[in-house]
């Protein structure tokens, strides 16, 4: 690996998937994301790839879809309302098995949203966001470093299983900046038997795509047990033997780890999961958790609970009804003091649990 | 004179209505593609409605959502650039909720060919009015006519022509015989133009959709020579290959 390098969130996940293979990036522009495509636009020209600035998310998207289907790497990234219009296109994409990487740099919020950092498109983007039932992998990386690496290979995840593959980032991972490396560029590149090249060899895939309700339910499924199976990524800190635990995927997180360090100087049995895949969720971190748990909390940059509806789910794995409570920090990034001060109140037994 | 009658062998038996304008304009798509060598070099996009029906046809292609094949369709030919692409629309396909991608593709110059198919209506979700719909036609969502003083029918071809340097654009008809041999020149300039780079290039066809106009095959076929003509003359509107 090359010598360490500062670097702006955006530009080196752009830089990450250059070296991880794209082939085509489509998008328009939408702060804070736009770094993303003003950086490629030159590089992709440089290194001879296809770099296209789409009049729309849904176009961008659907040129991402058809490009994916031809067994290319393709890429874009937006955010807020971008997202939104990019649902339909990754829905198609579901169904029509087509690998992709798709970059959300969080905004805060409804309708136009806010450039604050939030988490409020988690049950959106954890749950497919489209028609149809289907998932997408969504990897929620916590700092520079970590997107890179993430991106670099998200091609070959999008491909093991010919889905989309999404990464969350936020306004803030987006926008700062910190050191990181960069991996060589790949060079071997595998074929598909899939993929349409004219020739009429895609004719297969198309026909599965557009089969019965039993194969397409019965593929999807398949699909979505195996991801579950496979990719769960997770990090825990200092749970063995806590009693409660914080979980907190992204920026957020870091402030998490932050206060189990400080509450731990003080004895108390705190710990931390963070989920670095936010889907598939890592269940099976909770599965390990001791007897000793009394308690989850939840800290997400939402306004109405979202992530905590996963974290209610995956306590069946260590007991039933544990309580599990929600530190909402909405578009600002949470405190050390604010965290402490929520887990004070939740082992004073002033804060009502969620679930 | 003997005349070649085989139908091109990617061609597999459909399932339009009786009548229906959109079989003839496959199967001439088909035989310019075979004619040129092309089948196995060729990617054919379909957007949503009664062209879904094209799966059968065993080629390369991709099932797009409703408007945005040209979109797919540029992508892919960057990528793909000595590919044949043809994107076969409907006109609300490509004209009303596709617009944006339609004007965008022949703006950007994109060196694609689109076919689009203009029945005056939107035929698979049972006839409603799009904005190629006539002046007076009645339609599903127009049940006392289309208002004489409101919109005009839509004229795409015309408009890319005016503005965007195409390399070749044509409204065509399917409704005679000799019609159906100027489409086919049509489709083969625009194939060929594609194939030598020239840019953008489009078709539109003036089709038969008697099962949503209530005609019989044969009185749809008279709507599209006369009524359809007054509002969507047939030529050539651009055309530097
Ligand atoms: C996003 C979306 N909206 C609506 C539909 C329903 N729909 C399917 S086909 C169609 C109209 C197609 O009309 P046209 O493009 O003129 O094709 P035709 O059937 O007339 O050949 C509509 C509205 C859809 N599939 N997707
Ligand atoms: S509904 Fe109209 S356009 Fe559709 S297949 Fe029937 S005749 Fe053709
Ligand atoms: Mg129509």
């Amino acid at each position: 690996m090359a010598k360490k390098k500062m670097m702006k969130g955006n530009m080196a996940i752009a830089e990450a998937a250059l070296r991880g293979g794209m082939d085509i990036y489509a998008g328009y522009p939408i702060t804070p994301s736009t770094e993303v495509m003003e950086y490629l636009s030159g590089r992709m020209i440089d290194l001879g790839r296809v770099f296209i600035q789409a009049e729309s998310e849904l176009a961008a998207i659907n040129m991402v879809f058809g490009a994916g289907m031809m067994g290319k790497r393709a890429m874009t990234a937006s955010s807020g309302p971008g997202m939104a219009l990019k649902q339909e296109g990754m829905s198609y994409m579901a169904r029509n098995n087509t690998p992709a990487v798709i970059l959300n740099v969080t905004r805060w919020g409804t309708g136009l949203g806010s450039l604050n950092a939030g988490q409020t498109d988690y049950l959106r983007d954890t749950r497919g966001g489209g028609e149809g039932g289907y998932r997408n992998i969504v990897f929620a990386p916590n700092s520079i470093q970590e997107a890179v690496d993430i991106t670099y290979d998200s091609f070959e995840v999008a491909e093991k299983y010919q889905n989309p593959v999404v990464i969350m980032t936020c306004a803030n991972l987006g926008q700062m900046e910190e050191p990181c490396s960069f991996p060589e560029f790949k060079t071997e590149r595998p074929t598909f038997d899939w993929a349409m090249d004219g020739t009429g060899r895609g004719i297969a895939a198309r026909q599965r795509g557009e089969g019965s309700i039993e194969v397409v339910g019965q593929h999807t499924l398949d699909k979505v047990n195996a991801m579950i199976e496979n990719e769960q990524r997770w990090e825990t800190f200092e749970v063995e033997d806590a009693e409660y635990v914080f979980v907190a995927f992204g920026l957020p997180s870091r402030a998490c780890k932050d206060t189990v360090k400080a509450l731990r100087a003080k004895g108390e049995k705190v710990g931390l999961i963070r989920p670095i895949t936010i889907w598939p969720f890592p269940v099976k971190a909770f599965a390990k958790l001791g007897s000793q748990v009394k308690g989850f909390i939840s800290v997400e940059g939402t306004n109405v609970g979202q992530m905590v509806e996963d974290v209610a789910l995956a306590t069946k794995k260590v007991k039933t009804n544990l309580p599990c409570y929600l530190l909402n920090h909405g578009g600002n990034l949470p405190t050390v003091k604010q965290i402490t001060a929520f887990y004070e109140g939740v082992k004073a037994g002033n804060i009502k649990e969620v679930f | 004179m003997a005349k070649n009658i085989k139908a091109p062998e990617a061609l597999k038996p459909h399932r339009f209505c009786p009548g229906c304008g959109h079989g003839v304009i496959a199967r001439v798509i088909m035989e310019v593609i075979e004619s040129r060598g092309l089948t196995n070099n060729f990617i054919l996009n379909r957007g949503v409605g009664c062209c879904c029906n094209l799966r059968s046809i065993e080629v390369d292609g991709l099932q797009c959502s409703h408007g945005r094949s040209c979109a797919s369709t540029r992508a892919m030919k960057l990528l793909a650039p000595d590919t044949c692409f043809v994107t076969y629309q409907g006109d609300g396909d490509a004209y009303v909720i596709g617009l944006q991608e339609t004007l965008n593709a022949a703006y950007a110059k994109s060196n694609i060919t689109l076919i689009t198919v203009n029945n005056s209506n939107f035929g698979m979700t049972g006839g409603q009015m799009a904005w190629t719909t006539l002046p007076g036609q009645i339609t599903t969502t127009s049940p006392y006519g289309r208002p004489v003083d409101g919109p005009l029918p839509i004229q795409i071809p015309e408009m890319i022509a005016n503005s965007f340097d195409p390399a070749f654009v044509a409204r065509a008809s399917v409704q005679s015989p000799a019609e159906i041999n100027k489409l086919k020149k049509y489709v083969e300039k625009a194939i060929d133009a594609q194939m030598a780079g020239k840019g953008f290039t489009m078709i539109e066809v003036l089709a038969p959709c008697p099962t949503n106009w209530g005609l019989t095959p044969e009185k749809a076929i008279e709507h599209v020579a006369t009524d359809m003509q007054k509002y969507y003359p047939l030529g050539v509107f651009a055309d530097r290959t």
